[in-house]
């Protein structure tokens, strides 16, 4: 059966016809007649150059489609075609992911992170602490998914793999540096790539994939290369971990992708970020402070993290992360197993900084990011609470109101 | 200036020309920098200067570097001096230097002329903004607040564009034109700008979306055509101009669409059917589409006027020298010197209106002219759509190129927007229907009432189908500074 794909079209009651987007494509890919502006699916490679250039909006539009329109169809239209119901093969939710796919807008109820439904699932069960449908920032950029499929994965070359943790360490965390040469692959901050290890399972059927959140910012890890970074920690037997760890400067891996679109930061340097992360759950707030650090290099910040690990050997990037100025990141590090000293939970930081805490919280410009293990969620809720008690308000109620607009945000595993 | 206030333009002002390593052009820009920022702060008032506004800004020429949307205040806004990409051994497009490597520096004879299209180029671009000063305290939403500054930036962003060449290329005798830029002013009694129709103050926003649906179209097609220029600098500045212009375009087009569409919602709701019964549908606060008719006759034909003579030496010249091409010249096949072919061309003589071929070369004016009024009738036939949708009766039309206009061919003449020459008489007891009469503009004016609620629209404004940057419906795109 034909996997569905990705197609791109233009609003024909939205567009203006200025014939911007057809001046921009760098392939020309997109053509008109007397009647519509439309995009040849047969040659459109997903660049996303024409998105910025329209001045109307109508160039974002995008239905799954097991065939293709053609461009005669295309020229026919007064509108656009409604989103078909296309049934993907797997598990239940990829019927509604499809269905979706025709309002890809990241607020809406209907918001839709993949098409893949084991990525959706995956990604549908990392964002399930926050308790409720996920949404993206009210300023956050608008993301692009699912660019690369496994049908068509994305090559990657490594540039670099870099041990961040301590050699003392037992624990085996990666930078990876991956080169995207010439293919677009535009992200944004918060998002995830999808990697498939090779070779196949006991039943001889390919891997599933898994997940990793980049941990560069939307211009490339070095600024305007079209590079991305992937924080991995090595897990023991882990198929995937260990395979990507094991990568050398060189090899060729793939990539699918990007994927998520809601856990993201917004578009505005004003608003406050909160964030609580464990071990390689920082790898999203790498990406949110860098982008912060270059779009507003003189900002005042507003960003707070709270980052635990067992010792400050174990911590990823705890040597970078010690050269962001304090004026744009205030970094609370917290140490469960450091010798000598009691242990320390993230929990236990968000308490003792409950003036501060409770002050972002009180802000209505004010985002909470919490990313890491899972078993972190219950006892960083629980000191929000505590500390939102103590002033007299409802957690749970704010909570939700946060998290309504976007503004509350669990990604764990 | 002393060392600690001094500006790092090469940082401050995002540019792809190598401004860093261009002493002399810095120099100048410099100097010229201080008269420019005083200008927009005399301009915009206070508090909108003060306010957050959701704007676009191109921070390079590449489409990833292209459209950067972030909140900030218009002063700060970061306007940069951006030419489209180099094309590797580009030639002159047109007339007798077609084939010949394009200039990269102002060819001497040509110096005068190009001097010249550049600087009235230029003045159009503060002379927008200055006809639009007073509309920020009317707007009918945030969301048109932010759109009428973001058309406003990026006019002053034009504007630095042009002023750029003029330091550039063109020596002292530019540095006194880019002052002079500043110098005068849109409706000014002793400094005007220097086009009729940059003269007249945009009174309300109906009049705005006109304005840039009809006459920033006028600004795009000499935009198109001198993206066609022989000078490789020119060339290049318009074709990322243009980028820009769509934005203005589409300002425009929805505007009215908009507008147009709360018409006919408030009628189908009422049960008016008859789009003529102007009283009945004027008591639900909006616009009846006989006045939208009127306005669209207004402004569709003072900015025919800004095309000039029909026949024109200077526009005969400029082509013939490689100066400024033809509309979409590219694709145009033919020989692209136009040594031998003609044009037809109307006249207005004691038998009425006819058209009558003359030399091409000659004819660049009216043939620019009517590629404006094929491209301009395309959103009148949208807008058209929409009123059948709505199943009203009534028909948007673009008048006849002879009507009230004031230049060419037809100045003065008495023919009505069918194209029939009348007597005056007839034509002076009618000319109330065509054109919008101080009644109509005194109930368009009264319509006129801010609203500042993010994702409320006034009374005869239907809101947008899609958002800025795909921004939700009750997105803030202006966070009013409160005083």
């Amino acid at each position: 059966m034909t996997e569905p794909v990705k197609q791109h079209l233009i609003d024909p009651e939205i567009c203006i016809r200025c014939h911007t987007c057809e001046n921009t494509c760098p392939i020309e890919a997109i053509t008109h007649d007397d009647n519509n502006v439309v995009v040849d699916a047969s040659k459109c490679n997903f660049c996303m150059d024409c998105i910025p250039v329209c001045p109307t909006g109508s160039i974002d539009e995008w239905r799954v489609v097991n065939t293709p329109y053609t461009l005669e169809q295309q020229f026919d239209w007064m509108e656009l075609p409604e989103q078909q119901d296309l049934t993907v093969s797997g598990s239940e939710s990829a019927d509604a992911g499809a269905t979706q796919a025709a309002h890809p807008e990241a607020t809406g109820p209907e918001v839709i992170e993949a098409l893949d439904d084991n990525i959706i699932a995956l990604l549908n069960e990392a964002h399930s602490g926050a308790g409720g449908k996920a949404r993206a920032p009210a300023t956050a950029g608008k993301p692009g998914i699912n660019l690369y499929n496994k049908g068509r994965p994305a090559d990657a070359v490594v540039q670099g793999n870099f041990r961040l943790t301590s050699q003392t360490s037992d624990s085996d965390v990666r930078h990876i540096i991956l080169d995207l040469g010439a293919l677009p692959f535009p992200v944004l901050e918060g998002q995830s790539v999808g990697i498939t290890p090779p070779g196949v399972d006991d039943n001889g059927k390919p891997h599933l994939p898994r997940l990793y959140s980049i941990s560069s910012p939307r211009d490339g890890e070095r600024p305007n290369y079209n590079n991305i970074s992937l924080t991995i920690k090595r897990e023991e037997k882990g198929l995937c971990s260990n395979y990507v760890c094991d990568l050398k400067q060189g090899d060729t891996v793939q990539l699918t992708g990007p994927f998520g679109a809601t856990f993201l930061m917004p578009n505005d340097n004003d608003a406050k970020l909160l964030m609580v992360c464990t071990g390689t759950g920082s790898a999203p707030f790498r990406a949110f402070t860098m982008r912060r650090q270059r779009s507003a290099p003189a900002g005042s910040g507003n960003m707070m993290l709270i980052f635990g690990a067992r010792t400050p050997e174990s911590l990823p990037y705890f040597g970078p992360l010690k050269k962001v100025p304090d004026s744009l990141l205030a970094k609370h590090l917290v140490f469960s197993r450091e010798e000598g000293k009691p242990r320390r939970y993230v929990q236990d930081e968000i308490l003792h900084q409950q003036e501060k805490v409770l002050e972002f919280i009180n802000d209505g410009n004010c985002h909470i990011y919490i990313c890491g293990l899972r078993a972190m969620e219950e006892g960083v809720n629980k000191a929000f609470a505590e500390i939102a008690t103590a002033s007299g308000l409802n957690w749970e109620d704010l909570k939700r109101q946060m998290r309504d607009s976007g503004r509350y945000h669990v990604e764990t595993y | 200036m002393s060392g600690n206030t001094e500006i790092s333009y090469d940082s401050m002002i995002p540019n792809n020309v190598g401004l860093s390593s261009d002493k002399r052009v810095l120099k100048a820009l410099e100097k010229w920098h201080p008269g420019y920022i005083k200008w927009w702060n005399d301009l915009i008032p206070k508090k909108f200067q003060e306010s957050r506004v959701y704007l676009r800004t191109a921070v390079g020429v590449d489409p990833k570097g292209w459209a950067k949307f972030d909140y900030v205040k218009m002063p700060e806004y970061r306007w940069g001096i951006l030419l489209a990409p180099q094309v590797e051994g580009r030639t002159i497009p047109c007339g007798e230097h077609v084939g010949e490597p394009a200039w990269q520096e102002v060819p001497g004879e040509y110096r005068a002329l190009l001097r010249r299209l550049v600087v009235i180029q230029g003045d159009t671009e503060p002379a927008s903004v200055e006809q639009q000063r007073f509309l920020g305290q009317t707007a009918p939403s945030l969301y048109d607040l932010r759109n009428l500054f973001q058309v406003n930036v990026e006019e002053g962003r034009h504007l630095w564009a042009m002023v750029y060449l003029l330091h550039k290329y063109f020596g002292a005798d530019g540095r006194e034109e880019a002052n002079d830029l500043l110098r005068r002013s849109s409706g000014s009694e002793e400094a005007p700008r220097m086009l009729g129709a940059f003269n007249e103050e945009t009174p309300d926003w109906l009049s705005f979306f006109m304005f840039t649906y009809f006459t920033d179209r006028d600004g795009k097609m000499q935009l198109e055509s001198l993206a066609q220029s022989g000078f490789d600098p020119l060339s290049r500045t318009c074709r990322f101009m243009l980028t820009e212009e769509a934005h203005h375009m589409f300002v425009g087009e929805t505007g009215v669409g908009r507008t147009i569409q709360k018409t006919l919602e408030v009628m189908n709701e009422a049960g008016i059917t008859d789009p003529f019964d102007i009283q009945k549908i004027r008591e639900h606060g909006v616009i009846d589409l006989p006045t939208l008719q009127k306005k669209l006759n207004l402004h569709y034909t003072l900015s025919l006027d800004l095309f000039g003579q029909e026949v024109s030496t200077n526009a005969a010249n400029a082509f013939n020298s490689g100066i400024k091409g033809r509309y979409m010249e590219h694709r145009i096949d033919d020989d692209h010197r136009l040594s031998d072919a003609t044009y037809p061309v109307s006249r207005f003589t004691g038998d009425g209106i006819q058209l009558e071929d003359v030399p091409a070369l000659t004819a660049m004016n009216m043939r620019l002219r009517d590629d404006y009024t094929k491209d301009a009738s395309g959103g009148v036939g949208r807008w058209n759509k929409m009123i059948e949708k709505a199943g009203v009766s009534f028909t948007l039309k673009l008048p006849h190129v002879g009507f009230n206009r004031e230049i060419g061919a037809f100045a003065g003449q008495p023919i009505c927007p069918e194209g029939n020459v009348l007597s005056q008489e007839s034509y002076d007891s009618q000319v109330a229907d065509w054109l919008p009469s101080t009644a109509d503009g005194d109930y368009i004016q009264s319509l006129m009432v801010p609203v500042t609620e993010a994702g409320k629209y006034a009374s005869w404004i239907a809101p947008p189908k899609v958002g800025i940057d795909n921004k939700p419906g009750d997105f803030e795109y202006v966070q009013l500074h409160m005083a």
